[in-house]
């Protein structure tokens, strides 16, 4: 018995050590990057490793966030993410509501629709043509308006709907109260939680958006974050980050690809606690049920 | 509203047939909860005209489509954009390459997430294991081109953190990403990185509604850990496994187009190309809409096929499929 412990406590601490291992391999880019891009460039420039700066220095991220380009690109992707996500909470919550109503005439045809949505894709084309056909290219809302809804949210939300007490509604239409009434000052204050966690996941989604806005924005100035950031950090093309007229020094570009790239995982690192809470949530109570 | 009500009280002497009375009930419904079918309508609307007028856009690939004359002045030309993908030599690399990629995904990928799962099971300290849980979750949540980008940063072969550190060990410098023959590993490793621990949601699931009374008997007879693990844990979600694994064939025909296009470079085309970058490549940036959209089309059809059967899979083994 007594040997047995030891065997198993030797067991147990490997263990911890090797996912320690794998989560601190997992961090280190991270890590690397946001120790790089606070790093003072003339001690990157000499020592090219740095993994524990000498000197700290916000340099990269002052010369960065006074280039047009980038600023401009960072209010794109702020609009996307903020508008996009409104407009996509309200479609999709508006359909999976209605959908969650056993009184809806269509709803199991337009479910078996919606669900071959998720199984069949007619590809880049087709989209990209619909897209063209509508005037939608070079238009920031080619990149909201295709992706305002999809099949998996729409049933998710459904399937959330259907778990709050049909009384509610019931009692709602019973005093008068429109489906659309029901919906907005009641259903949604009520799913607020749910909302909250769709709507992060919609954001990110914007936020992360590139190849929507690869295919239908020509126009650099219209760019989001992340396209930018291709160019900056894989096509290695000189995009102006240098406003007109500027006479500074300019910080390696290593150092400036690194604090880009941290800016644009700021947002996303923000909202994470929240979503993280969220999906953890979910995750048991679909353990508990199953 | 009281024009279709007038008009729908002129016809209702006339019809007596039980179509008749289909179509009282629909709209007798449609007139009842107006309000919940306006709720409805902005997203059918969504569907109908991002995602069902798209289907019918499909029709190209049977065409010589043409911008100028749309679709439905262009001329048909049958099955010809297909033939001419079967003929061409590109056709068997596409297939390649996408199997390659997808298969080392099966192999070193699947595995992956739920050897993490059954380490982190076995974690006693909480606190622990939440913070190797938020750490592993993260890159889930990260775009690809943050992740080509950190890529890049650490692997380039010119300025990269691992060539630098080779070079100040006295090592040659790797060609780690320009390198057709370690393409295909390094795509698997970065989509490792970024999705494994996203991947372990569902089996810790899993092993969470393991009852515990389970783990107790065992222990009274006398088994370690390494011994629960095998005839309690693993047995407990093998179900799980088995779906995700037949879904995985399924989805044999996906590989991550932003990850294969953002890494992608013209040393390695001969390995990187797939369906998805040739759609792209041939459409868009070459304007051959016709034969891209069959190439889409054709990956579209084997991708619902394989689905489907893999779908009647997992039924066939009493379990719930995905639809």
């Amino acid at each position: 018995m007594h040997r047995l412990k030891w065997s198993e406590r030797i067991g147990q601490s490997l263990n911890a050590i090797v996912l320690g291992l794998l989560a601190v391999a997992m961090f280190f880019p991270l890590y690397y990057v946001f120790v790089v891009s606070f790093t003072d460039p003339g001690e990157y420039l000499q020592k090219k490793i740095v993994l524990f700066p000498q000197r700290w220095s916000a340099e990269a991220y002052t010369y960065l966030l006074s280039t047009p380009a980038f600023a401009r690109s960072l209010g794109n992707s702020a609009f996307l993410a903020t508008v996009g996500t409104v407009c996509s909470l309200a479609v999709s919550s508006s359909l999976a509501y209605a959908l969650s109503q056993k009184r809806f005439y269509f709803r199991k045809v337009l479910m078996f629709l919606i669900v071959l949505t998720i199984l069949f894709s007619p590809g880049i084309i087709p989209n990209y043509l619909l897209v063209r056909e509508l005037g939608l290219i070079n238009n920031i809302w080619a990149l909201i308006l295709p992706a305002l809804a999809n099949g998996w949210t729409v049933l998710l939300m459904k399937n959330f709907f259907d778990s709050l007490p049909a009384e509610i509604s019931e009692a709602a239409s019973i005093d008068g109260c429109s489906a659309i009434r029901t919906w907005y000052t009641i259903v949604l204050p009520l799913s607020m939680p749910a909302l909250a966690a769709f709507g992060l996941f919609f954001a990110v989604g914007y936020w992360n958006q590139f190849f929507a806005a690869l295919l239908y924005l020509n126009d650099s100035a219209k760019w989001p974050i992340q396209v930018l950031l291709q160019n900056m950090l894989l096509n290695a093309s000189n995009i102006d980050l240098v406003a007109p007229g500027q006479q500074v020094e300019t910080p390696p570009t290593e150092m400036l690809k690194m604090a880009a790239i941290i800016v644009a995982i700021l947002p996303v690192l923000m909202v994470y606690p929240f979503i993280q809470k969220h999906f953890a949530k979910g995750a048991m109570v679909g353990s508990v049920k199953g | 509203m009281s024009v279709t009500e007038q008009h729908f009280s002129t016809h209702k002497g006339r019809q007596t047939s039980s179509k008749r009375n289909r179509r009282t009930k629909w709209l007798s419904a449609l007139r009842r909860d107006r309000s919940l079918y306006l709720l409805a309508l902005p997203g059918i609307l969504f569907f109908l005209i991002f995602k069902y007028i798209p289907m019918w856009g499909i029709v190209i690939a049977f065409q010589d489509y043409s911008p100028f004359r749309g679709i439905l002045g262009s001329e048909w030309v049958g099955l010809q954009h297909f033939t001419t993908l079967f003929a061409n030599p590109d056709f068997a690399l596409l297939f390649r390459n996408t199997l390659a990629i997808s298969l080392l995904n099966l192999i070193l990928f699947f595995p992956f997430p739920i050897l993490i799962s059954l380490g982190l099971n076995e974690l006693r300290n909480m606190t622990y294991k939440r913070l190797i849980q938020t750490v592993i979750y993260m890159p889930h949540f990260l775009s690809w081109v943050i992740i080509a980008g950190l890529t890049l940063l650490l692997f380039a072969k010119g300025t990269g953190l691992i060539n630098e550190l080779f070079a100040l060990w006295g090592w040659p410098r790797v060609d780690f990403l320009t390198n057709p023959d370690s393409f295909w590993i390094m795509v698997t490793l970065q989509a490792m990185w970024k999705e494994a621990g996203w991947g372990t949601i569902v089996f810790l699931a899993a092993m969470a509604s393991v009852d515990t009374q389970l783990y107790e008997a065992a222990r009274m007879d006398g088994a370690g850990r390494l011994r629960q693990i095998w005839h309690i844990t693993l047995p407990a979600i093998r179900s799980v496994i088995v779906v995700l694994l037949i879904l995985r064939l399924g989805d044999i025909m996906e590989v991550g187009f932003e990850q294969i296009f953002l890494m992608y470079n013209g040393a390695v085309s001969e390995v990187a190309e797939v369906f998805d970058t040739y759609v792209y490549r041939t459409g868009i940036e070459q304007g051959d809409f016709s034969y891209s959209t069959a190439v889409g089309l054709f990956k579209s059809v084997v991708g619902l096929a394989l689905v489907v059967i893999a779908n009647r899979l997992v039924k066939r083994m009493g379990q719930e499929g995905v639809y």
